[in-house]
């Protein structure tokens, strides 16, 4: 059951007390679900990628031992707002030598291939816009739009460093395209389902049920998917298309105002459907640990509501935790040549995700679901992802540690840094 | 049903939007504005597939199309030399020629379509809930031997491609790399 076609038929049957399939005006309230949907995804692209530019300005002052935005709101937690209205109220300069209708539609096509994604995210057991059949496929080929858009950005601004960024954006989203998709292709012969709630569905909620720790090929074509989603959303260690010490700042530089916080917004919200899109194929999406969904659809009223909200709740825990990631990633590492990032696709990439799609087929067709193998490959992949996860943190909290006592060595106090409030 | 005014009204829209968007290609004057008008052509024309239920088809036309063949197309005009040079990089072959060049091809085009399917013919009244899996069973069931062709053909495509680039830069004529590999 769909929930946009539940929601419209409700209203026809509450508000106008006719019966759904006979009403002749049935497609309005659809059509009025379908954009309220719209406006509901879009909030939560606005209020998801606005709070995250703030707390990745945090961390990232964090890292490099500076403190970063803290003037508006407790904390600072209100830069993201302040920065939207300066830019809303800025001027929309065109450069006179700009190819003015190619520079005025890109931050459209860029913003409609990112904002396309989030039709098939299933962001609760029911909580889509809608369950497509061909759902994984549909994300890899809307964010292609994207590639189109960050071309038009370069090429319209006349400006070299422009054309070098979108050019180099174009090279590399075309390039890990590959990868990510050879990796998605084996949790899709897993699931035996292109649809997102239908891989959602073939996992279960405890971990030893999702994908990743299913058997050595998928975590490994898990560790793929991520490291080309990081690539494919521009973000460092991969973020040559703005590197600001050689071409200043990419596809954007020349556009300013609205336009240019279309193009942030993007990268953030991408930033999200790449979290998501992992979070879906590989981490078990929603599923609530020891509810099965069938438990799920049968429940009634209030029960029904909290289910979905715990596993909205789930869903966007597990995507925030893997954003966090990226954000700290970002600002961890050095960034790459143009070469290194090449060879790392194409030598490596390409072939290993590759050979992990083969290996989960020839796994799938040797091992027995739910035998002993089967079983000790889960429990040894579920202690691999514990003891990297753990290796994670402890080193995160060793570095916080360490900069905690430094900073109480040179200052004799602890300023900003009781660990309770954000870094 | 109720929805068929929706159906048409969207499939006008869509056939506006890849008309639209060929017209563009061929009264552009500037070949990077062709080149990004082909974008409206695809994504209207993978609309109508997926107005008559093909969403595997649809999904494909968008990836290989706008994802792979659009790119390639972009970066070789952007690589072109003068390219806003119109008369260098889009040269035109007149109005007649041109003209009777356009009937041939529509004449073609519409006598094709005519003995395909015929004035009026409505091929499925019931849309299969999915397209996925009886493409897939049908090209590694029926049509094995014509997929296997072609792979091995894209196979021959690739080396060849392959063979060429590196004659090239071996004799240092051209020294940088040729954008993308096929894919």
């Amino acid at each position: 059951m769909n929930i946009m076609h539940y929601l419209a038929d409700l209203l026809v049957r509450s508000l106008f007390k006719a019966d759904p399939a006979t009403w002749p005006y049935t497609w309005i309230a659809y059509a009025v679900v379908i954009g309220v949907g719209a406006l509901l995804a879009f909030a939560f692209v606005a209020i998801f990628a606005g709070p995250v530019t703030w707390i990745e300005r945090r961390i990232a002052g964090r890292i490099q031992s500076r403190i970063g935005p803290n003037r508006n709101g407790p904390q600072g937690c209100l830069q993201w707002l302040a920065d939207g209205i300066k830019c809303w109220l800025k001027e929309d300069l065109v450069p006179a030598t700009a190819d003015k209708p190619l520079y005025l539609a890109a931050p459209y096509l860029v913003f409609t291939g990112m904002f396309g994604a989030f039709v098939v995210l299933p962001f609760g057991a029911h909580v889509i816009a809608a369950d497509l059949n061909v759902g994984l496929l549909y994300i890899l080929a809307v964010t292609s739009l994207v590639v189109v858009g960050l071309l038009m950005a370069g090429w319209g601004s006349n400006s070299k460093w422009a054309l070098f960024g979108g050019v180099r954006s174009a090279a590399q989203l075309v390039s890990y395209e590959v990868p990510s998709a050879f990796s998605l292709m084996a949790v899709v012969l897993m699931a035996g389902t292109l649809s997102t709630q239908g891989i959602v569905g073939a996992q279960g909620g405890w971990p030893w049920q999702w994908f990743v720790f299913r058997n050595p090929f998928l975590f490994a074509a898990f560790i793929m998917y991520f490291i080309s989603a990081i690539a494919e959303g521009n973000r460092t260690p991969f973020d040559l298309p703005e590197a600001e010490s050689e071409i200043i700042a990419g596809y954007n530089i020349e556009y300013s105002g609205m336009r240019f916080l279309f193009f942030l917004f993007a990268e953030w919200a991408n930033m999200w459907i790449m979290a998501a899109v992992a979070t879906l194929a590989f981490l078990g999406g929603w599923q609530i640990p020891g509810i099965s969904p069938e438990r799920i659809a049968e429940a009634k009223g209030w029960t029904f509501v909290g289910w979905q909200a715990l596993s909205f709740a789930i869903f966007v825990f597990k995507g925030t935790c893997l954003v966090f990631t990226i954000i700290q990633i970002r600002w961890t590492l050095p960034r790459l040549r143009v070469d290194q990032l090449m060879i790392t696709c194409w030598k490596y990439l390409v072939p290993l995700s590759m050979g992990s799609a083969t290996g989960v087929l020839l796994l799938m067709a040797l091992v027995r679901e739910g035998g002993i193998v089967d079983w000790v490959m889960r429990g040894a992949m579920l202690l691999v992802g514990l003891l990297v996860a753990g290796a994670y943190i402890r080193k995160v909290r060793a570095t916080f540690m360490a900069d905690r006592d430094n900073y109480k060595k040179m200052e004799g106090r602890d300023l900003w840094y009781p660990p309770y409030r954000l870094p | 049903m109720n929805g068929s005014i929706v159906q048409v009204v969207l499939f006008y829209l869509l056939a506006a939007l890849a008309l639209t968007g060929a017209c563009l290609v061929a009264f552009s004057r500037s070949i990077v504005h062709s080149a990004f008008a082909l974008l409206g052509t695809f994504v209207g024309v993978a609309g109508l597939y997926a107005l008559l239920a093909a969403d595997l088809v649809a999904i494909v036309q968008v990836m290989v199309y706008v994802g792979g063949v659009l790119i390639l197309i972009l970066f070789a005009v952007m690589l072109t030399a003068r390219v806003d040079e119109g008369k260098e990089s889009n040269p035109t072959v007149g109005k007649i020629p041109g003209l009777l060049a356009m009937l041939a091809m529509a004449g073609l085009l519409v006598v094709t379509a005519v003995k395909a399917f015929g004035p009026r013919t409505v091929i499925s009244e019931a849309n299969p809930p999915s397209t996925v899996s009886p493409i897939g069973n049908l090209l590694l069931s029926k049509y094995v031997l014509p997929f296997e062709a072609i792979s091995v053909l894209l196979l021959a495509v690739l080396l060849g491609a392959v063979t060429i680039a590196s004659g090239r830069m071996r004799k240092g004529a051209g020294g940088k790399q040729e954008g993308e590999a096929p894919r």
